[in-house]
């Protein structure tokens, strides 16, 4: 009992007003058809009596106001969902994008999904290699987590999140392992780089891809990241397996929505961002996770560029609230042709201590990062002190950690991106590293530690 | 209460509804919305025209479904059961919630906040025939071995009571009946209900005088709190604010603890769901979930239930304070509360004051805070209960001019301010010792046994700061011209300071000693730092080298300080006389 409607009266911005409707509901979807007899996609905003606000997701360029038709379909946005749509492209609103047949959904899925229960919630604590150091070694990421990375325009993000896709699995275990990825408002360029890059390792095979480019309709991307993520928990909680989504990039998709709030005329908070950015980037960020009971896990990389590096934009600093941890890339590094850029002092993993140890990765673990974050932090002290004063004018302890922090950053932090360390090469690497100091100089790590590892690295 | 009327939707927007023909229908009565029931709270009324901000997603409601008035204000229920409970915003149990609705919340569900079948002991300790009115203590139910929960007459009840009998009782089952003086009966239960809204009533209220002991050496001996005071703690992403609440509702020194994380990540509720029911509370050695109540309203969760979810929890805190108890609450964080009012207001399209926030943020954070205190309770027995309240602040870029920050300044009377270049430099807790400050530090004295030692722990909490207030102004000196050319005393001072960060101040919240510090222990281990320096003023006097002080092994000893157990604590105090054998070893070479 689809009903239609000719009444559009109002146009402006992304959004249309149509009257006269009869039943309408908040949150429900529309078909529009307009004069050239295609078909737009729209989401029910506001309703009050007989009139409704849309948003339109194609934008309402080329909409007219007495030929068009637009159909209340009676539904919230739904996903059609199969183990089918892996290996799958999808444009930024669920339909297929490769040319291939739709998706014969086996079950379909509300793209706003629900909150996890707190109480379902299973607490992540499963270590995740990702084959980087910087990451695997210090900033570890466990499987349910979500650990976004913020990066900046011209630094090479997209190569530490596809490093980041091809190369991550949990230790000793053949399990399911998928990839969704989420492209709102990115290039071409990059999307290509990511579609070539699993296709080249195969991955593609396991991975579902929904994309919304540059030049693709912005509103689009609001639905965009629900797709992915709703894609990501039919995987996770239906067909048991481990889920990678990774969403490029963030500060695009929060564009769109200050977008459609500037067009509703709300009040904006920071920056022109409407008041309630946290609340839906929550909504967003909170479905990553693991539930009681269930095999499978959903782990999140968002990735978001500051404007200007600048941590406190309310982009990153809302996300940064939301998620656990953060890794930050760094200008300076990648001027020095250190890659993957990863500025470790700033950067953290909230759930570090839960994924590592003995019987996870190794019993040095935790004193490793603590003594290796302590003396590389001395170590840029140093080096900040050798630019005001000049190296000659520092003291051999100072000198010993200068070297020290230049060493770490030359072979601990660069490893490229297509070298996949294991975490015992990372954990050695830092042992090689940490040779150079004298044992009691290594506070940070217990004794009985130092006496098991440090003699096979000593020269 | 009966339903009074039935009113139709007109207009559905996010998490607010408006609804015609609301006929009786009276502001923050709760409402049931649409086909699927959800919970709603009626929060403007133009004539019969109400707005209503619902609890529960709202997607597929339109215009023309009924809203039903409950007549009633969003209530908690209170009574045995609520310790080691876990709630959503708005008093619904979540274990309970998954049993019904599987892992995903779900909407239109109502669980009562008290589970119906438990059977709890219930003892009188009045005799029937008692006059009583409201607040006076009837009887006692033992709700976990760390609860004595405390019946209570409610609200507006006086008379005679009879009937009551010691004997094994739901919450909902008559254990009495009062006769007032008009004849009236009203039945006792052990559960009682009380509109969120309202501060629950008390006789008078007492300034507070005693510190809450906390166990986190720089509050306590820098910037403590009292047992009815308020304290804030805004601090930047990553800087550990919820690290420092956990670690306040771990170990802090009150009876009943409330944690309320508003707005918080799911992944972290999962670890305090997790990890409460495992820790040990140091004062009595029972596991710490049984005298939590706690409350999880996640960022994800509907955001109008996120805003009562702070009421909900200080109202459950009120009423175990009125028992007589002290109660501390935490709330994580107060700024996702602010927003959701923020949410809220702009959909009812009020006029915004400063970022959006409505013109009244300020008024409700200092109502908030201000349940907090020290009182003498309502009905008899007489005696004096206390309500801390202990609010995190996430302020935007970690910016203190923010509007929830500064409304909370208005009102709070201690300040811990989180510092992100200190969590860089993985100083925990990122209190910093400059710009914090709280206005119960007089009290300190009165948490030791020893009054002399409190006035000295007083004495040299003073010392201690003018030493890092030294090395503050000493430090940009160093930077400039080298450590060289300062005195030898000022050298000094910069290694006591450093002494005092490194080795005091600094506290690892994951160790299994150093998490929690007893004002015994810290009373020692402060000292033996300030009589180093003390001694070490008189060696240099006499001619000693710095280089050869601060080689000193003693020093060391100060580091490991926190890692001595707290049964151990003489060998602290012992480290003075290593520090004597050390100067005058030096002295003789």
């Amino acid at each position: 009992m689809l009903k239609e409607y000719k009444t559009v009266t109002e146009i402006y911005g992304p959004l249309m007003l149509v009257e006269g409707v009869e039943d309408a509901k908040y949150g429900h979807i529309v078909d529009i058809e307009i004069a050239d007899g295609s078909i737009r996609h729209g989401q029910i905003l506001q309703v009050e009596n007989d009139k409704v606000l849309v948003q339109i997701f194609e934008g309402t360029e080329g909409i007219n106001v007495n030929k068009s038709t637009v159909r209340f379909l009676g539904k919230p946005m739904e996903l059609a969902l199969s183990p089918d749509i892996l290996g799958r492209v999808f444009n930024g609103i669920g339909i297929p994008n490769d040319n291939g047949p739709d998706i014969i959904a086996k079950k379909k899925m509300n793209i706003n999904g629900s909150p996890i229960n707190p109480y379902a919630r299973d607490f992540p604590n499963e270590f995740i290699q990702t084959g980087i150091s910087t990451i695997d070694g210090l900033n570890p990421l466990v499987r349910g987590q979500k650990l976004p990375i913020f990066s900046g325009a011209g630094l090479p993000h997209d190569d530490i999140a596809a490093q980041l896709a091809r190369q991550a699995t949990v230790l000793g275990k053949g399990e399911a392992f998928a990839v969704v990825f989420a492209a709102m408002g990115i290039t071409f360029e990059a999307a290509q780089f990511f579609i070539n890059d699993l296709t080249e390792t195969g991955a593609i095979e396991r991975a579902v891809m929904f994309i919304n480019l540059a030049n693709d309709p912005a509103i689009e991307r609001i639905a965009t990241p629900r797709m992915a993520l709703t894609a990501a928990e039919y995987l996770a909680f239906e067909e048991d397996m481990h889920v990678l989504v990774v969403l490029n990039d963030m500060t695009n998709y929060c564009e769109a929505l200050r977008e459609i709030s500037a067009a509703r005329k709300e009040v904006p908070g920071r920056r022109g961002y409407p008041g309630y950015l946290y609340t839906d980037l929550a909504t967003l960020y909170e479905r990553a996770g693991r539930i009681k009971g269930k095999k499978g896990s959903i782990t999140m990389v968002p990735v978001l560029t500051m404007p200007e590096d600048d941590k406190t934009h309310p982009v990153p600093d809302l996300t940064g609230y939301i998620t656990e941890g953060q890794i930050i890339m760094s200008r300076p590094l990648h001027r020095k042709a250190v890659s993957p850029p990863v500025d470790v002092l700033p950067s953290l993993s909230r759930l570090k201590d839960k994924g590592i140890g003995e019987g996870k990765t190794r019993e040095d673990h935790a004193d490793m990062y603590n003594q290796l974050y302590a003396a590389y932090a001395r170590g840029k002290e140093a080096q900040e002190l050798a630019t005001i004063l000049g190296e000659a004018a520092l003291s051999a302890e100072d000198q010993k950690y200068m070297s020290f922090a230049n060493e770490f950053e030359a072979k601990y932090i660069s490893q490229g991106y297509y070298e996949n360390r294991t975490v015992e090469q990372t954990l050695d690497l830092g042992w090689q590293l940490l040779s150079v100091f004298e044992d009691n100089e290594l506070k940070r790590i217990d004794e009985e530690l130092i006496a098991k590892y440090m003699p096979k690295f000593r020269k | 209460m009966s339903e009074t009327s039935i009113g139709k939707i007109v207009k559905v927007a996010g998490p607010v509804v408006v609804a015609e023909n609301m006929v009786g229908a009276r502001m923050y009565d709760v409402v049931r919305v649409g086909k699927e029931h959800l919970i709603g709270e009626i929060v403007e009324l133009h004539g019969t025209r109400a707005s209503i901000q619902v609890y529960e997603d709202t997607v597929g409601v339109g215009p023309g479904e009924d809203v039903v008035n409950t007549g009633a204000p969003l209530s908690v229920e209170l009574g045995p059961g609520l310790i080691s409970s876990i709630y959503d915003g708005i008093q619904r149990p979540l274990d309970q919630l998954t049993e019904l609705q599987g892992d995903y919340i779900q909407r239109g569900s109502e669980v009562p906040g008290l589970k119906r079948d438990t059977k709890w002991h219930f003892k009188p300790t009045i005799e029937n025939g008692t006059k009583v009115s409201h607040g006076d203590i009837i009887g006692e139910v033992q709700e976990s071995t760390l609860m004595l929960h405390k019946i209570m007459v409610p609200f507006g009840v006086s008379g005679t009571v009879e009937g009551l009998k010691e004997g094994d009782y739901t919450v909902e089952e008559i254990i009495g009946n009062v006769t007032g003086d008009n004849k009236s009966k009203t039945e006792l239960k052990l559960m009682q209900k009380w509109p969120v809204r309202s501060p629950r009533s008390f006789k008078n209220r007492l300034a507070p005088h005693e510190v809450l002991v906390t166990g986190q050496r720089v509050i306590d001996t820098f910037f403590p709190i009292s047992k009815g005071g308020t304290a804030c703690v805004p601090g930047p992403f990553g800087t550990g604010k919820t690290v420092v609440q956990h670690q306040l509702a771990k170990w802090v020194d009150a009876d009943v603890v409330v944690y309320v994380g508003c707005g918080e990540r799911g992944n972290e509720m999962t670890d305090v769901l997790k990890e409460f029911p495992e820790l040990l509370d140091p004062h009595s050695g029972e596991p710490l979930m049984k005298r939590v109540v706690m409350f999880a309203n996640t960022s994800d969760m509907p955001v109008a239930a996120r805003e009562a979810s702070v009421y909900t929890g200080i109202t459950i805190a009120e009423y175990f304070r009125d028992m007589g108890y002290s109660v501390a609450i935490m709330a994580d964080s107060t700024s996702r509360w602010a927003e959701a009012m923020r949410e809220i207001s702009t959909r009812l399209e009020e006029m915004p004051a400063e970022e959006g926030y409505p013109a009244y943020l300020g008024a409700r954070i200092a109502s908030f805070y201000e349940r907090a205190g020290r009182v003498i309770c309502q009905g008899s027995p007489d005696r004096e209960g206390a309500l801390s309240i202990i609010g995190a602040v996430s302020p935007p870029g970690g910016d203190l001019s923010d509007s929830v920050v500064q409304a909370t300044l208005h009102v709070v009377k201690v300040f811990w301010s989180l510092q992100g270049r200190l969590a860089q430099q993985r100083h925990f807790p990122a209190i910093d010792w400059l710009t914090s400050y709280s206005f119960y530090k007089q009290y300190l004295p009165g948490c030791f046994k020893d009054a002399q030692q409190g006035e000295e722990m007083a004495t040299m909490s003073q010392e201690a700061m003018n030493l890092l207030e030294q090395e503050a102004a000493l430090i940009e000196i160093v930077r400039l011209v080298g450590s060289e050319s300062i005195s030898a005393k000022d050298r000094l001072a910069l290694q006591a300071a450093k002494s005092i960060r490194e080795d005091y101040l600094h506290q690892n919240a994951f160790h299994k000693i150093d998490t929690f510090t007893s004002v015994e222990k810290q009373f020692e281990m402060l000292k033996a730092i300030l009589y180093f320096y003390k001694q070490a003023l008189t060696a240099i006097d006499n001619g000693m080298e710095t280089d050869q002080l601060f080689a000193m092994e003693a020093w060391d000893d100060i580091a490991r300080a926190s890692y001595v157990d707290e049964e151990n604590i003489a060998e602290i105090a012992a480290i003075r006389d290593k520090i004597d054998e050390q100067i005058k070893a030096a002295s003789i070479a």
